[in-house]
C-alpha cells in the first residue's frame, strides 16, 4: 500500500542518497574487543596519550574506541553486548558540519568524506556537541608538546610524517586515513586509473586480527564492502538512523 | 412629623491602605538646583568603605579574570572541568546568564518608557548600564570558552587573503552578531538619555579631568528646544526599535541550544522560553542593584523608594509566573511524548545525583516569588526584595547548568557518560561576578545613575488634584 502511495513525487531523499565513496563495515560478530585498531589508529594518526588522569576524566583522544556495554546490571544474570567498535560514521548529512562558525568541520564533496581543518579550528566544541556519536575528541592540553612533556622527546620518533600533529585547543576525529587515500589515488592517477578496491586499507581494518572491519569503496557494487553487506542481509544496519545523518559505516549486528 | 437627614455613610479608609500621595517620588518634588545637586554630590563622596570594596574587587579580578584565564589560555581547557560528553561547561552557562542579565536593563526602560509608567523614572539608568557590564561579562565568557582564544578574530567577517568568511549557517555566529548589534544597540541607548545629565554634571564641575571628561561625552549639548527635540525624536526611535533586537538576541541565544541534534535541546519552546527566562533573572538583578544603590549611594534614599521596589515586585511576580508557564511546557511535552532520550535526560535531572540542583531551581525560581512578593508590605521591603532577587538568580543559574552540563552529561552514547566536575571555571565565575560589581561601582562615581532630568520631567507633569474631598494623581500630557 504505501509503496503505491506517491505524494506528488515526494520520494524518500535519504534512500537515494546512499550512495558515497569510501565505506566501512563492522562485523560485531567477529570483533574480540581486542583494541588493536585503537593501537594502530593512534600509531597511524599521531594520537597523542592524555595519561590516565585525564584519560580517566573523559579525556581519552582515540579516534576510534571499543563500546563495551552491558544488557542487565543485576549482578548474577550480566549479560555484555557485543563489542562496538565506535569511529566517526562519515555522515553525508553531518550534523558536526554547518555548526562550525569557521567552517574548520568542513565536507569534501570529491570524496563524500567529513573534514576537519585542525589549523582554522577555533575550539568552539560546537560539532563535538551536535555529532550523536560522540566520536569526535578534543586537545584539552598540549599533549603532544616536548617542550612540555621531555618523555615524549624519544616517542617522537615514531610519529606519522604523513599527519600533522596538533596543539592545543583543536578538535579532531577520524580521518579515514586520508592520507592513505590520497597516496592510493596519486599513484593510480601516475597510472592513468581509478583507485582499485582493495589497493590499500585504513590502519585500523588493516590491524584488525579477526578481520572484523572491511573498509572499500561504496561506488563500487563488486567492492569487498557491498559484498559483505549482501552477503548479511538481515544483519546490517546504521546507528542512530532515525537521525537520517546517512553514516557510511554500516555495522553487522551480533549474536544475531 | 419633622424629618431628619442623615448624612451618607463616609467610606472609611483601610488605614493600612491609605497611602500618602507624598510618598512617590513624583508628588515629592524638590527644586531643580537642589536635586542636581544632591545627584552631583552622590558622585563625589566616597568613603573609605567604598575604596576597600573596590580594593578587594579589584584583586578578585586580578587573579580569578586576569591569572587564572592566562593559566588557562597558557594550559589549555584542560585545567577546567570540561570532558566528553561535557564539551560546553559553565563557560556557557556564564554566556546565557550574564546575556539574561543584560536583557532586563533594556525591558524595562524600553518597555516602561514606550508604555509610559510613570515609576520607572529613576531607574531607568541603573539598568541600562546593567546591560551594557552584562554583555561585557558575556562576551568576556564567550572568549574564555574557546579553545584557541588567541584566533578570535577569525570569527569576525574581515576580509583576508584565504577569502575565509565565517560560515553563517553557524547559529554561534548569528550568536556572536546578535551579541555585537545588541551592544552597540544597548550601549547607544544608555547613552542617549545620558546626554542632558552628563551637560548637568558638567555645567556643575569646576575644572579638572572631569569636566574635560563631561565636556566630551555630553557633545556640546546646551538645552535648546532643538536640542531636545532631537534627543526625544532619537530616544523615541531607539526604545521602540529595542525592543524587537532584545527579543531576538535572546531567541538567538536559544538557537544555540535548540538548533543542535540533542535530546533534551532541541526544543521549539527554546526561544521565548529563554527569553522569559532572561527577563527573570534580570528583573531580579535589577531588584538588587536597587537595594545596593539605595543603601549605599548618598541621597539615594529620595530617588529610590519602596513604591519602586514594589513595580519592581510586581514584575518579578509576573515573570516568574511567565516563566513557571514556559518551564512547564518545556517540561511537559518531552515527558508526555514519552521520547527515550528526552525521558532518560528528565529522569537523570529529577533522580540522578544532581538532583539537588533540581529542586533548587524549582524552589527559587517559583516558590520563593510566589511566596513573598503578593505581599504589598513585603515588596516594598528593600531588603526582602533584594533577597528574592538574589535567589531568582541562584534559580535562573542552576537552570542554565542544568540544560548546558547536566542536559549534555547524557546523550545517545550510553558509553561516553560522564559527569562533570568544574575546576578553573568556579574561579572565572567569581572573577566575572566581582568584574561586573567592579565595573557598576567605578560608573556609580563617574555617570549619574539617577536620570535627574527624568525624574524632574515626572515631576513637572504630575499634579495632585481636589476633587470633591478626594485627592487625585494627574498626569499632564507630556509629548
Amino acid at each position: 500500500m504505501a509503496a503505491e502511495l506517491e505524494l506528488a513525487g515526494f520520494t524518500n531523499q535519504s534512500e537515494q542518497e546512499l550512495g558515497g565513496r569510501w565505506g566501512m563495515v563492522i562485523d560485531q560478530d567477529l570483533c574480540t574487543g581486542c583494541q588493536a585498531c585503537v593501537a594502530a589508529c593512534s600509531m597511524e594518526n599521531n594520537v597523542p596519550f592524555v595519561g590516565e588522569v585525564d584519560a580517566a576524566y573523559g579525556r581519552t583522544m582515540h579516534w576510534i574506541r571499543i563500546e563495551r556495554l552491558w544488557d542487565s546490571m543485576d549482578y548474577p544474570n550480566v549479560k555484555m553486548t557485543s563489542f562496538q567498535p565506535l569511529l566517526c560514521q562519515q555522515c553525508h548529512n553531518a550534523p558536526c558540519e554547518p555548526v562550525c562558525p569557521v567552517y574548520a568541520a568542513v565536507h569534501s564533496m570529491s570524496e563524500d568524506l567529513n573534514l576537519q581543518v585542525y589549523n582554522r579550528c577555533v575550539g568552539t566544541r560546537y560539532c563535538a556537541n551536535n555529532c550523536p556519536y560522540q566520536v569526535r575528541v578534543f586537545n584539552w592540553r598540549d599533549y603532544t608538546d616536548a617542550r612540555i612533556h621531555p618523555e615524549l622527546t624519544t616517542l617522537q620518533n615514531q610519529l606519522n610524517p604523513d599527519v600533522t600533529v596538533r596543539r592545543r585547543g583543536v578538535m579532531e576525529k577520524c580521518t579515514f586515513c586520508i592520507q592513505r587515500i590520497h597516496k592510493a589515488e596519486d599513484k593510480a592517477k601516475s597510472e592513468g586509473r581509478e583507485v582499485r578496491d582493495g589497493e590499500f586499507t585504513t590502519a585500523c581494518a588493516q590491524a584488525c586480527p579477526a578481520n572484523a572491519i572491511t573498509f572499500g569503496r561504496l561506488d563500487d557494487p563488486e567492492s569487498e564492502v557491498n559484498k559483505t553487506v549482501a552477503a548479511n542481509p538481515s544483519r546490517d544496519n546504521h546507528l542512530l538512523e532515525e537521525l537520517s545523518t546517512l553514516p557510511r559505516i554500516t555495522y553487522l549486528a551480533g549474536g544475531v | 412629623m419633622a424629618t431628619y437627614a442623615r448624612p451618607l455613610a463616609q467610606p472609611q479608609p483601610h488605614a493600612e491602605e491609605h497611602e500618602d500621595p507624598r510618598e512617590h517620588l513624583m508628588h515629592d518634588p524638590r527644586p531643580r538646583g537642589e536635586m542636581n545637586a544632591m545627584i552631583m554630590e552622590s558622585m563625589h563622596v566616597t568613603s573609605w568603605k567604598f575604596w576597600m570594596v573596590t580594593g578587594i574587587l579589584t584583586l578578585i579580578v586580578i587573579t580569578c579574570v586576569g591569572y587564572a584565564w592566562y593559566y588557562m589560555i597558557m594550559q589549555g581547557l584542560g585545567v577546567a572541568g570540561v570532558n566528553r560528553p561535557v564539551f560546553w561547561g559553565i563557560f556557557l552557562v556564564n554566556v546565557v546568564f550574564w546575556i539574561g542579565i543584560s536583557h532586563a536593563g533594556t525591558f524595562i526602560s524600553a518597555i516602561l518608557r514606550v508604555l509610559k509608567v510613570e515609576s520607572r523614572r529613576p531607574f531607568t539608568r541603573a539598568a541600562e548600564l546593567m546591560t551594557t557590564f552584562g554583555l561585557v561579562q558575556a562576551g568576556f565568557s564567550v572568549f574564555m570558552h574557546m579553545g584557541r582564544v588567541w584566533l578570535s578574530y577569525w570569527l569576525f567577517p574581515i576580509p583576508n587573503e584565504r577569502r575565509i568568511w565565517p560560515d553563517f549557517h553557524s547559529p554561534l555566529m548569528w550568536d556572536f552578531m546578535a551579541i555585537t548589534t545588541y551592544l552597540l544597540c544597548s550601549t547607544m541607548y544608555l547613552f542617549l538619555p545620558l546626554i542632558p545629565d552628563l551637560a548637568m554634571a558638567r555645567d556643575r564641575t569646576e575644572g579638572g579631568w572631569r569636566k574635560t571628561f563631561y565636556s566630551i561625552l555630553s557633545l556640546g549639548f546646551r538645552g535648546t528646544e532643538g536640542e531636545w527635540k532631537n534627543l526625544t525624536t532619537a530616544m523615541n526611535i531607539f526604545a521602540f526599535a529595542i525592543i524587537p533586537v532584545m527579543f531576538s538576541v535572546h531567541t538567538i541565544v536559544s538557537w544555540d541550544f535548540a538548533m543542535a541534534q540533542r535530546p533534551g535541546w532541541s526544543s521549539t519552546v527554546f526561544g521565548p522560553y529563554f527569553v522569559i527566562g532572561a527577563l527573570h533573572s534580570g528583573m531580579a538583578a535589577v531588584a538588587i542593584v536597587l537595594f545596593l544603590l539605595r543603601s549605599t549611594m548618598k541621597n539615594y534614599k529620595y530617588f529610590i523608594r519602596p513604591e519602586h521596589f514594589d513595580t519592581m515586585g510586581r514584575l518579578m511576580l509576573m515573570v516568574s509566573m511567565a516563566w513557571a508557564y514556559f518551564y512547564f511546557n518545556d517540561y511537559l511535552v518531552p515527558w508526555y511524548g514519552g521520547g527515550k532520550w528526552e525521558k532518560l535526560i528528565q529522569e537523570f535531572t529529577e533522580k540522578g545525583p544532581l538532583a539537588p540542583l533540581w529542586y533548587t531551581m524549582l524552589i527559587c525560581n517559583i516558590a520563593v516569588p510566589w511566596l513573598i512578593l503578593w505581599n504589598k508590605n513585603w515588596r516594598r521591603t528593600p531588603w526582602l526584595l533584594a533577597i528574592t532577587g538574589l535567589l531568582i538568580n541562584v534559580g535562573m543559574w542552576l537552570e542554565r547548568y542544568i540544560i548546558i552540563p547536566e542536559g549534555l552529561t547524557i546523550n545517545r552514547m550510553p558509553f561516553t557518560w560522564r559527569l562533570y566536575v568544574p575546576h578553573v571555571e568556579i574561579a572565572l565565575t567569581i572573577g566575572l561576578f566581582a568584574l561586573f560589581m567592579l565595573l557598576y561601582m567605578l560608573a556609580s562615581r563617574l555617570i549619574p545613575l539617577v536620570p535627574v532630568w527624568e525624574v524632574q520631567e515626572g515631576q513637572e507633569a504630575h499634579i495632585i488634584r481636589k476633587i470633591g474631598k478626594a485627592e487625585v494623581s494627574t498626569l499632564s500630557d507630556l509629548e
